[in-house]
């Protein structure tokens, strides 16, 4: 593993380009490739991170990803400026989905979103509401 | 099960292939349109089979350590999917089956689910 105490990776998450949402998960898992971090570890965080950063653009109007690698564990926050979550508990329940057909049509928008990153990471805190924007941390144990 | 003997089986062009394709044993699967569903605890190494056409395919495979995509009903394969492939050393295939078809072919071939749930 390379001799460094921490790396920190910020991406903009750009509200009109479809292709590059997933970029900022795919600098962090490159990175975390490269510190020899176990595979399984690497595609929780990537998955987790790849989830979060898609709904950032899709229902947030793009956003910002923050990564903070260190030694014992990531640290990752998704923020958006958008519309945010109006019942958080209605979202966190797998399939509950308030995308439009749109977005099915891009494929995404099952509600298994913030499931999935909740069931991939150690720590989620979801700070959201309506009309405020949505900021999604996540944290990983690296050990 | 390597990517010639999947491509015979379900008579698919292999559009890109991927440098260490040859390394390649698939032996599960998983058939969706909405990666949502895809990123749904499927086990490194599987097949991606979807009918869905953009770059996020592509990103959904690099985030899962899957290396092979078949897309289903001949349907075009824009360049911006084949870069990105490219890039992520993702194989990319094409055939003209159905997703029924394809997934019957490969179930019959021997390959299982990819995912657990």
């Amino acid at each position: 593993m390379a001799e460094i105490s921490s790396m920190h990776i910020e991406c903009i998450i750009d509200k009109d380009d479809f292709n590059a949402a997933g970029e900022a998960s795919s600098k962090v898992k490159k990175s975390l490739n490269m510190l020899g971090i176990p595979p399984k570890t690497i595609k929780r965080i990537a998955v987790a991170m790849y989830e979060a950063e898609i709904n950032a653009f899709i229902h947030g109007g793009g956003g910002k990803a923050v990564a903070d690698i260190y030694p014992d564990r990531v640290e990752v926050l998704i923020s958006d400026e958008g519309k945010g979550i109006a019942d958080l508990d209605l979202a966190m329940q797998e399939g509950y989905s308030t995308a439009p057909e749109e977005v099915r049509m891009l494929g995404f928008g099952a509600g298994m979103g913030l499931p999935n990153i909740k069931r991939n990471s150690d720590e989620l805190d979801i700070d959201s509401a309506p009309g405020k924007g949505t900021r999604v941390k996540m944290k990983f144990k690296l050990s | 099960m390597d990517i010639a003997k999947i491509a015979e089986t379900v008579s698919a062009e292999i559009i890109y292939r991927a440098e260490n394709s040859s390394d390649i044993d698939i032996t599960g699967a998983v058939a969706a349109d909405l990666m949502s569903e895809v990123m749904l605890d499927t086990e490194e190494g599987s097949l991606i089979i979807t009918g869905l056409i953009n770059p996020q395919v592509i990103r959904t495979a690099e985030m899962l350590d899957i290396y092979a995509v078949l897309f289903i009903r001949g349907k075009n394969i824009p360049e911006s999917i084949i870069e990105l492939a490219q890039d992520r050393g993702v194989t990319v295939m094409r055939t003209e089956a159905t997703m029924f078809e394809a997934c019957g072919k490969l179930y019959s071939a021997g390959i299982v689910s990819g995912q657990s749930a």
